[in-house]
């Protein structure tokens, strides 16, 4: 196995070092013969982890698949993804969830996680195999329906209880689905003078306020997907005041973008749930400083390019976020003094990686840990194009904005998936 | 003017600019011979995704009248029933060689998309997008209130200080959306009458007053009441309980046209609901300019496909 001497580093808390990597772990010493890898003026990050990818495969391999998924990941300094259910078939088997860990192990980019389905085929109507899944090769220990809300109230309850057995997770998409019918944009002035039909904060809220109450008359753990309100981040606040044990994340787009961007009708801003107004935006990038939301993840959420190029009303919800996360996150939190670097390795690495229950995060850097890092020139900027996407699809909304930032290598369990700013190619990744 | 998309994008001297063009063609339209030969030459295909035989005639009448060729381009029966995107259809049309391309699309925003798509060169003249706006109508209602207002001397003129109320469904009317915008834009004083559940949300950051009473709506006398279609559909999604209890709160019967100022102007876009959103003895009435916003929409049509055609300056 591959060893390295990584020289000059810059450590999140901001102390310079040299690093040491042999065996897939770091180490205390430069190993004999190791290959030296400049990173002076560089940040080094712990090996980024998102709690929230879609992967597509299997069924939308036309949108993106497990290989071309981890390599969007892994430029984007990731060494871990969480993937979502929402493939065809539904991953709510064991089957399932071990092909697309399989998929991911072989192809050797990130540690690749299947997230389970709550319900069979997220109908929302039984609860799927959670136990299978969680017993597999898989070990799947996040659960979710996410794309759809487990509304039920009762089904909610059960799935909460249930993941209690093994120490679980439900990961809540939280979405009223009567008050969210056809739902388009935020609902606000906005969506009033484009006609488009409303998305109400309140849709969003209510759910987290009842699925915060029902964490807590059953003791179980509850995450909170993609907050995007400022009522929402009120209700968690208030939430973990009482000690109810419930995580939320925040994706970048919403730490960045607003709904003013609907105003063209460019189905590229079109997501769920929709970029909102700017007091929004700005509630949640202090939630996520003060802790209030836990982490950024990236709901990574890649569609063909027809999806796209329509009318707003037909077009596909979504965009692409693993490739510009780390960038999003230094212009919007990081570069306005809200966050530290110390901070991004908590809401991108650490605690992401704790809420879904990864091993090999909790000591970062240190010496017997897996040598999971990213080495982030925040110096630099570019505008960010389409060379800077690497998965199938191009529905990011940073296309022609200029962003900061640059990963220039990656390593996952000691083996790099990206060196001088590049990939690597998928048969020098590749693990038998 | 490149494409005609909403009124919110046009000032106030754009606005009395196209109406006074429509001065122009309304005057042509006495003539023996109606046609003019501005657009000889010039391909203009109306593009209907959704039913509209009114406003596709009056679009016809308006580009056949300048000389233009038309094509009429309807969803249905056509490849576009059969799945073909948006794209498509633009870039066949763009290979057919369309100078202007009127579109009627389901989507709020469509126009917009195949204006700055890049799929088709042509000018984009929306003709009622989904829930957003129909430029036009508005155009051809402030035609109307301008027309019965200052007769012969409409050209140059505003509507400075005309106080407006329009009653019924805001929420999905695109109609009530482009005359918010322009009656404001051109000074009057627009008032929006609707049970909360057709108000949109922010409506109070609309250049408008809100109120829920009709009978106090026409207590404070307005110069102009303009009712809106409620549709069908809207009657089984709760907005409000029945037809009978709307009519009853909202619709503009007999009895509240004997207490609306004589002089008052009684408008509806079409296609009305008679006896429910506006009854017949309203409709009929002089105060009714039903009729003459027809004919209206014709003198517009043409002014608006006349300055994108010839790229002149609204």
């Amino acid at each position: 196995m591959s060893t390295y001497v990584i020289t000059g580093a810059s450590l999140p808390d901001g102390t310079t070092t040299d690093l040491f990597v042999s065996g897939g772990v770091f180490v205390d010493a430069a190993p004999s013969g190791a290959r030296t890898i400049d990173a002076a003026g560089l940040t080094a990050l712990p090996g980024l982890v998102d709690l929230h990818t879609h992967l597509r495969e299997p069924g939308f391999e036309q949108s993106e698949t497990v290989l071309t998924g981890s390599r969007a990941a892994a430029i984007g300094g990731f060494t871990a993804v969480f993937a979502m259910a929402n493939t065809s078939p539904v991953s709510d088997t064991a089957g399932v969830v071990e092909q697309v860990k399989a998929l991911g192990d072989q192809h050797g980019y990130v540690t690749v996680r299947p997230i389970g389905a709550v319900t069979v085929g997220l109908d929302g109507q039984r609860l799927s195999e959670i136990g299978a899944m969680a017993q597999s090769r898989a070990q799947v220990r996040v659960f979710s329906d996410d794309g759809k809300c487990v509304s039920d109230a009762l089904l909610m309850r059960r799935a909460l209880e249930y993941v209690k057995t093994f120490g679980g997770v439900i990961a809540q998409h939280s979405q009223e689905p009567r008050l969210t019918e056809n739902a388009q944009m935020n609902e606000g002035a906005l969506s009033g003078e484009l006609g488009l039909a409303g998305w109400p904060a309140v849709a969003e809220e209510a759910i987290i306020a009842r699925d915060v109450l029902l964490a807590q008359h059953v003791g179980a753990r509850l995450h909170v997907c993609h907050v995007s309100t400022a009522g929402s981040v009120d209700v968690i606040r208030w939430a973990k005041a009482r000690g109810i044990d419930v995580t939320a994340e925040v994706t970048p787009h919403h730490l960045l973008l607003t709904e003013q961007l609907a105003s063209g009708y460019d189905a590229r801003f079109k997501v769920n749930p929709p970029l909102r107004r700017d007091e929004d935006v700005l509630a949640l990038r202090e939630a996520l400083a003060d802790g209030t939301v836990d982490i950024v993840a990236t709901d990574h959420a890649p569609h063909p390019l027809e999806a796209k190029e329509c009318a707003w009303d037909e077009a596909a919800f979504g965009m692409v976020g693993l490739e510009s996360a780390l960038r999003v996150v230094q212009a919007s939190v990081v570069d306005t003094g809200l966050l530290t670097f110390s901070d991004v390795a908590r809401v991108l690495s650490t605690k992401p990686a704790e809420i879904g229950l990864l091993a090999g995060y909790s000591t970062p850097f240190a010496a017997g840990s897996p040598a999971n890092l990213t080495l982030y020139d925040a110096a630099a900027r570019t505008v960010f194009a389409t060379e800077h996407l690497h998965g199938k699809s191009v529905n990011s909304p940073y296309l022609g904005r200029e962003l900061p930032g640059r990963v220039i290598a990656t390593l996952h369990q000691g083996r790099p998936t990206v060196l001088d700013g590049a990939l690597l190619e998928p048969q020098e990744v590749a693990r038998g | 003017m490149r494409h005609l998309l909403s009124t919110k994008d046009l000032s106030r001297d754009e606005a009395i600019a196209i109406l006074d063009l429509a001065e122009d063609m309304a005057q042509a339209q006495t003539r023996e011979v109606k046609k003019l030969p501005a657009l000889r030459g010039k391909t203009i295909v109306n593009l209907f995704f959704e039913d509209s035989t009114r406003t596709k005639t009056s679009f016809e009448a308006a580009a056949k009248r300048l000389s233009a060729d038309v094509i009429n381009f309807s969803a249905k029966g056509s490849s576009v029933s059969k799945g073909e995107s948006l794209k498509d259809t633009a870039q066949t049309l763009a290979a057919i060689g369309a100078d202007g391309v009127v579109i009627r699309h389901h989507s709020s925003g469509a126009p917009r998309v195949l204006a700055t798509s890049g799929w088709i060169d042509a000018g984009v003249v929306n003709a009622g997008d989904g829930t957003h706006e129909h430029p036009t109508q508005g155009l051809l209602d402030a035609f109307t209130m301008r027309k019965r207002l200052h007769g012969e001397a409409s050209r140059g003129k505003a509507l400075d200080g005309v106080t407006v109320t329009i009653v019924g469904d805001i929420l999905h009317s695109r109609v009530a959306r482009s005359n918010v915008w322009l009656l404001s834009t051109l000074g009057a004083e627009v008032s929006l009458v609707a049970p909360g559940t057709l108000l949109p949300v922010g409506v109070e950051t609309w250049p408008v007053t809100v109120g829920y009473d009709l009978d106090a709506a026409i207590a404070a006398k307005p110069q102009v009441l303009m009712m809106l279609r409620i549709q069908s559909e809207r009657m089984n999604a709760a907005f409000f309980p029945n037809a009978r209890e709307y009519s009853r709160q909202w619709g503009f019967d007999d009895e509240r046209l004997a207490r609306l100022p004589e002089d008052s102007l009684v408008m509806h876009p079409g296609p009305m609901n008679r006896g429910l959103e506006i009854s017949s003895g309203a409709a009929d009435s002089a105060r009714s300019t039903i009729i003459e916003q027809v004919a209206n929409g014709v003198s517009i049509r043409m002014a608006v496909l006349y300055l994108l055609l010839t790229g002149g300056a609204a």
